[in-house]
């Protein structure tokens, strides 16, 4: 033990983060808030960070009886997709006319249960539709775009003649929300964007629903217990679903992977064959109460519509005006990183029946099927490159 | 907490004229160790330095731990790391020829946990069948047992033996114990009933099957929670130049399946099994020592298969001296090289939706270099690197860096 060997033993110390784990790249990871957050802003996404990713409810915490899973995490693993270990399944609506089952457990499946209760099962005769759970990244951004954007890429009538119609998914407020400055109404209900048939109105009625309806957690938003089907006392705190709601605004966007020749090549073709009539690229937020979201131009290849895609899709069950067969647009962004979150496999589509992109472009039917179609057309080389590109976004 | 407290007033009550002795810590004289005596795993709580003043039938040790670290996961860090992880306190007490008391106290992470380890009297009626009750440690594996800090060169206790089992479990009860020499071998068993498991071991916010869930009940120690007891038994061999292989089990129930006659579930069990082994390599005298151990819940089909039903884990040390000497005027110092691997997957089985296997694994290794001034005493410098996946195997989480610390009898 001589004085070279200390001397060689304190540089080590001193050099230790040299030994560990570098961070992955940003384009890499879902995970991170978007730049421009104020010190306060950050302390928020924080405590959102925590409550989302590692607060898991035991049943002295409130968790069940009757649940999907037992965290936000279980479901947006990394704040991806995810797996079909943690699927929703929802029943009980077929129309407009409001879902029917909700006095027998509609309109969502909790299929697993605390010790001690027995889960819940769909209804006999009722049709459901499965939701793989989609990632979290970039959702403030989508709730920042104004109604009246919404509202203009909609073509309810096909007036352009390309095939393409688009609706938005008019739906009945919740009392609890806020609603945007300027949200554009008819009939009394209002412009759904979240949830894949568009019937959530923004971020604080996805929370409270979520952790009512997969967790079996009571706030005062969401104050029916799902199991007794009374008003319970709130087993999560305001503040903690807002904190929660402050995270999944200011997650920041998926950051696309380097572009090259191919890649480029393969953005061009997804325009061509009219992906991108549905799977809008470019959007701009309008002013946010967080700087850091106001009047920013973003990519999330979607149109926040909702879109017959034919009766290979059509599960028999639908949520506010939305059709059976229609489905809103899932923004493409963040797909390449899809398979980081499921288990190094793709499962796409609402309820991950496709396990590859190919095989879920090929799913697209109804307005989808010119689409699928000019796919099925293109060259293998080509095909490739159009898959390359949606794997870098 | 409060039976702890007052046992730990007891304790100081009884060394309290020891304490005043400590004027002139030479008042202390080291209890020699037998060395012509073969010593198991299951020895290890009696196999220490203690410490004895005079005459007096009562004799004391204990051992402290503390550790620097700079670990950094997936490029963050918390920087530089201070640790106090333990501090322990052993009294131990010949009541009678035969009959002998021992206890340990330790407190962990400053005094943030206060754990009443070992506690129970010892009556010898023959070396093949003597009886032990109180606070004891189940002999599960062999590291719950043979736990002490300055006895391994690792800062880190193995995963698979203090999360995966829960080392350090103790619990209330009763047993027998007892070996049979012969020439160069030694056969050993233990069997004890004591309290047992509860159901936070799947009602866990750490998100998995986790035994050690149950130590947060400050009721065990004075309740069982289902009224079943828990049943770990042990079986060794050892022979002095090949090494020890134990073989143990421990089971019982976990849930609380009826209260006032009245029946909620049916019982639902945990089962443990364990396999250790120990060698010393002849020539170049590297000590070689492995645990696995397999557990079985039976875990709710309608609960959530995030809590698994099985799970399996171990690791392996290797330690090999490279000098031996005097080093800074100590005169029998040891310096060695260790490598530490170790596994666990806490969720064995696969997924009810798609077939595939859940995966939820953690792999860690650890090279280490370590100075012995003393037999007593450990210096440690770890490199640490270990890969946590998820359920779905996604990218592992990597958390690697140093450590540096120090164990020591006292």
């Amino acid at each position: 033990m001589n004085r070279k060997t200390i001397f060689v033993g304190l540089i080590l110390l001193a050099a230790c983060e040299e030994f560990q784990p570098k961070a992955p790249q940003e384009y890499e990871l879902l995970d991170g808030p978007v730049s421009g957050l104020t010190e306060t802003e950050n302390l928020q996404f924080l405590k959102g960070d925590v409550a989302f990713n590692d607060e898991v409810f035991i049943p002295a915490t409130g968790l069940g009886p009757l649940f999907v899973a037992n965290s936000c995490g279980s479901c947006h693993p990394g704040d991806g997709k995810g797996h079909p270990f943690t699927t929703l399944t929802r029943f009980g609506q077929t129309d407009e006319t409001g879902n029917q089952y909700l006095n027998a457990g509609g309109p969502q499946l909790q299929h697993r249960a605390i010790p001690g209760y027995k889960a819940e099962q769909i209804p006999v005769s009722t049709t459901y539709s499965s939701f793989t759970p989609p990632a979290v990244t970039g959702l403030g951004f989508l709730d920042a775009v104004s109604d009246e954007d919404i509202l203009a890429w909609a073509d309810p009538d096909d007036d352009n003649g390309d095939g393409i119609s688009g609706v938005p998914n008019w739906i009945e407020a919740k009392d609890y929300v806020t609603l945007r400055p300027n949200s554009i109404t008819q009939n009394g209900k209002y412009i759904g964007r979240f949830g894949k048939k568009g019937a959530v109105y923004d971020l604080l009625q996805q929370t409270a629903t979520a952790y009512n309806e997969d967790i079996g957690i009571t706030s005062t938003y969401e104050a029916i217990d799902t199991y007794l089907g009374v008003e319970y006392d709130p087993e999560v705190s305001n503040q903690t679903i807002q904190d929660v709601v402050f995270y999944l605004k200011t997650l920041k966007a998926p950051v696309p992977r380097k572009e090259n020749a191919e890649i480029l090549f393969g953005k061009e073709i997804f325009s061509t064959i009219g992906c991108a009539t549905c799977h809008r690229p470019e959007m701009k937020t309008g002013a946010s109460p967080i700087a850091a979201l106001s009047n920013k131009t973003f990519y999330p290849y979607t149109d926040l519509l909702l879109h017959d895609m034919g009766p290979s899709l059509d599960d028999g069950y639908t949520e506010g005006s939305a059709k059976t067969y229609e489905w809103r647009t899932p923004p493409l962004w963040g797909l390449g990183l899809s398979k980081n979150s499921q288990g190094g496999q793709y499962f796409l589509m609402h309820d991950g029946r496709a396990r590859s992109i190919e095989q879920a472009i090929q799913m697209h039917s109804g307005e989808g099927m010119q689409s699928g179609e000019s796919f099925e057309s293109l060259t293998g080389e080509d095909k490739r490159k159009l898959i390359k590109f949606l794997e870098s976004l | 907490m409060s039976i702890k407290v007052r046992f730990l007033f007891l304790i100081l009550l009884l060394t309290g004229s020891e304490a005043f002795g400590q004027i002139d810590s030479t008042l202390f004289r080291r209890t020699a160790r037998d060395t012509s005596k073969v010593y198991l795993n299951m020895d290890a709580v009696y196999n220490r330095p203690f410490l004895a003043v005079g005459k007096l039938p009562v004799s004391i040790g204990g051992y402290v731990e503390a550790n620097w670290q700079h670990l950094g996961t997936d490029g963050i860090t918390e920087g530089h790391q201070f640790q106090m992880r333990r501090l322990t306190l052993f009294v131990a007490s010949t009541i009678y020829r035969r009959i002998k008391f021992l206890s340990e106290i330790e407190f962990e992470d400053g005094t943030k946990e206060i754990n009443i380890e070992f506690a129970s009297v010892d009556i010898e009626f023959h070396p093949l069948f003597n009886l032990r009750g109180g606070i004891v440690m189940n002999p599960i594996g062999a590291f719950n047992q043979n736990h002490d800090g300055p006895k391994w060169e690792f800062i880190d206790r193995p995963v698979s033996a203090t999360q995966m089992l829960p080392a350090t479990w103790s619990n209330v009860g009763f047993g027998v114990f007892g070996k049979l020499y012969r020439n160069n071998w030694v056969y050993a068993y233990e069997a004890y009933l004591t309290n047992g498991f509860d159901d936070k071991i799947i009602l866990n916010s750490e998100n998995k099957t986790f035994l050690p869930a149950s130590k947060e009940n400050p009721e065990r120690f004075e309740e069982s929670f289902n009224g079943v007891p828990l049943i770990t038994a042990k079986t060794a061999l050892r022979n002095k130049t090949i090494g020890e292989l134990g073989l143990s089990y421990m089971g019982g129930v976990y849930n609380k399946f009826q209260e006032d006659g009245l029946v909620f579930d049916k019982k639902r069990g945990v089962h443990v099994f364990a396999v250790d082994i120990n060698t010393t390599l002849p020539l170049i005298s590297t000590w070689v020592n492995a645990e696995i151990a397999w557990v079985n819940v039976d875990v709710p089909d309608t609960y959530s298969q995030q809590y698994g039903s099985k799970q399996v884990g171990g690791f392996v040390d290797i330690v090999q001296p490279i000098f031996k000497g005097s080093i800074f005027g100590f005169e029998r110092s040891v310096v060695n090289i260790a490598f530490r691997a170790e596994y666990v997957d806490w969720n064995k089985g696969t997924f009810n939706e798609t077939g595939t296997k859940i995966h939820e694994e953690f792999v860690s290794i650890i090279p280490a270099l370590s100075w012995r001034p003393t037999r007593q005493t450990v210096i440690r410098l770890n490199y640490r690197y270990k890969w946590q996946t998820d359920l779905f195997g996604n990218p592992a989480s990597r958390t690697a860096g140093f450590q540096m610390g120090f164990s020591s009898y006292f």
